[in-house]
């Protein structure tokens, strides 16, 4: 497995340096990241994975803008990210959606703040909720659809706004297997479709391996990167398939290397 | 079956009410009480007030007209604490400075019971029905206040993190995200504050008003008028419940959304 990530198209959207993050509690003072660098590219499907309080959601959250950091910078296109906007797009793992308003103006509401014309704000919201296949539903309160439901709703909200960077929390965390599966497939036919770059968060390893293109593998106290590499499988890719294993064992002992490390200092 | 589910939904709320009415009378008679007139009595009364043609004194078929002279000031003093009680409730509930300010005073405020004020109000609006309308007022604010800020406050702050990475952000969050998300609290808040107004107007009309709900049971009570007493709480009791309804019929359809805020 190459180590070095290497990059589809190689060109930057993402890139944070020297990044560290410290948060105080009180009287306490808590690091959750200390000197991050990583560099993501267009396009690019990025799983970040570690055990939690690696600080793996708070990376992605001053990628998101809801934070600031310490030191160091995180950047788009070479610009300083100040704060939220609407090219980098969150999915929440509790969903978040707004539950006084429908599913289509759920996902209607990003566009709905560019002042666009009535029947261009129709046809946009029609046309994500469409394409996440809840064309059915699209009158429906958030309170009387399921949870798969509510997180499609969820990735449409943020794609009808044109995002470019898909900044997921988690997102399938609180769904039931069969739902989950189903998800990651939807979502990598909508990766592939419109190009969007994703940056994923999650503590299952199949699920990064199934989903990414690059795996940064992260550790806790203080969380850093402790490695970051390709997956070497082609797509559509098997869960049973004996290469599918070898990297999913890979990954395992790579987010389980320093806990032996630990233990065995600790005895 | 269709039929029966509708006399159900009809009949099961009057059970207790018919009973109550029952034990009433069953408790005249056994005691042979002369200071609490039976049912029929203030039956009677109640016709009278409404139609006239019994007792043919000043009280009868003049319903209508404290009726309605404690709906005005009833929902004078509601409208004018929504009025006050919500912009200032969204402020305290938004604006830590402002909170700062002027919550310590509110909650001082709060606990003075609304008869407290009654002398003073009466100083400050001469004897009259604006006395009224103030300690109406007084009584409906306070729900209506406390139940808007708690609604502001309590917004999941994931909300705002989605709105502002919607684009959306500084008068338009306040309208599309705040006031939304606290809808449910504010309508909880009205309605306490309604029925607070209700149960203050007899207090208001204690003031000297010559007309009015509360009037009418103040007379009742000098006269020593149970029937007229009785009857009087009998028509606020009616009154308040019939306007609550409009409260909840409006609070169902805005609220559509959450059905776990339907009452």
């Amino acid at each position: 497995m190459p180590d070095a990530p290497a990059h589809r198209g190689a060109h930057p959207i993402l890139s944070v340096s020297g990044l560290n993050k410290r948060f105080t509690v009180g009287e306490q003072t808590v690091e959750a990241l200390r000197d991050v660098n990583l560099t993501i590219s267009k396009g690019e499907f990025v799983c970040l994975i570690g055990a939690s309080g690696c600080g793996k959601s708070t990376l992605l959250r001053l990628i998101a803008g809801f934070e600031t950091a310490t030191e160091g910078q995180v950047q788009m296109y070479g610009a300083p990210i100040t704060g939220p906007g609407p090219e980098r797009g969150m999915v929440f793992q509790d969903f978040a959606l707004f539950p006084w308003l429908t599913v289509k103006e759920n996902i209607g509401f990003g566009p709905r703040q560019r002042d666009l014309p009535k029947d261009k704000l129709e046809e946009i919201s029609r046309h994500y909720t469409d394409m996440v296949g809840l064309t059915k539903f699209a009158d429906y309160y958030p309170s009387q659809i399921s949870g798969g439901m509510k997180q499609r709703v969820a990735i449409a909200r943020v794609l009808a706004n044109d995002c470019e960077v898909l900044l997921m929390d988690e997102p399938f965390g609180a769904l039931d297997a069969l739902t989950r599966e189903k998800l990651q497939q939807e979502l990598l036919e909508i990766w592939e479709r419109t190009k969007v770059t994703v940056v994923f968060v999650t503590h299952s390893v199949e699920e990064a391996v199934v989903l990414a293109d690059r795996i940064v593998v992260m550790t806790a106290g203080p969380g850093r990167i402790e490695s970051d590499s390709r997956v070497p499988l082609a797509r559509p890719r098997e869960v049973s398939a004996i290469d599918f294993n070898q990297v999913r064992r890979d990954v395992t002992e790579r987010l389980t290397s320093h806990v032996a490390v630990k233990s065995a200092a600790a005895a | 079956m269709k039929a029966l589910a509708t006399i159900k939904r009809w009949l099961v709320p009057l059970v207790v009410p018919v009973a109550l009415v029952v034990a009433w009378h069953v408790a005249v008679r056994a005691t042979g009480t002369r200071l609490i007139p039976p049912p029929y009595d203030v039956g009677l009364m109640l016709y009278d007030f409404t139609f006239g043609g019994i007792y043919d004194d000043t009280f009868s078929k003049t319903i209508h007209i404290h009726f309605w002279k404690s709906v005005q000031r009833v929902y004078g003093g509601f409208f004018a604490a929504v009025a006050i009680g919500v912009p200032l409730g969204l402020l305290i509930g938004r604006v830590p400075a402002f909170r700062k300010v002027i919550d310590p005073t509110l909650q001082i405020l709060r606990p003075v019971p609304v008869t407290a004020w009654l002398p003073l109000s009466m100083i400050f609006f001469g004897l009259g029905p604006n006395a009224a309308i103030f300690l109406v007022f007084l009584g409906a604010f306070y729900p209506i206040v406390l139940n808007t800020t708690f609604g502001v406050r309590s917004v999941d702050a994931r909300l705002f993190e989605a709105a502002s990475m919607l684009g959306c952000g500084g008068s338009s969050l306040f309208r599309q995200v705040v006031l939304p998300a606290a809808m449910p609290s504010i309508f909880n808040g009205l309605r306490l504050g309604h029925g607070f107004a209700w149960i203050l107007i007899v207090v208001g009309e204690m003031t000297g008003v010559p007309q009015g709900l509360g009037a009418v049971i103040m007379d009742g009570r000098t006269l020593s008028r149970t029937d007229l007493v009785i009857s009087g709480m009998i028509v606020i009791g009616l009154a308040g419940f019939l306007s609550d309804r409009v409260i909840v019929a409006l609070n169902n359809r805005l609220l559509a959304w959450s059905p776990q805020h339907h009452a």
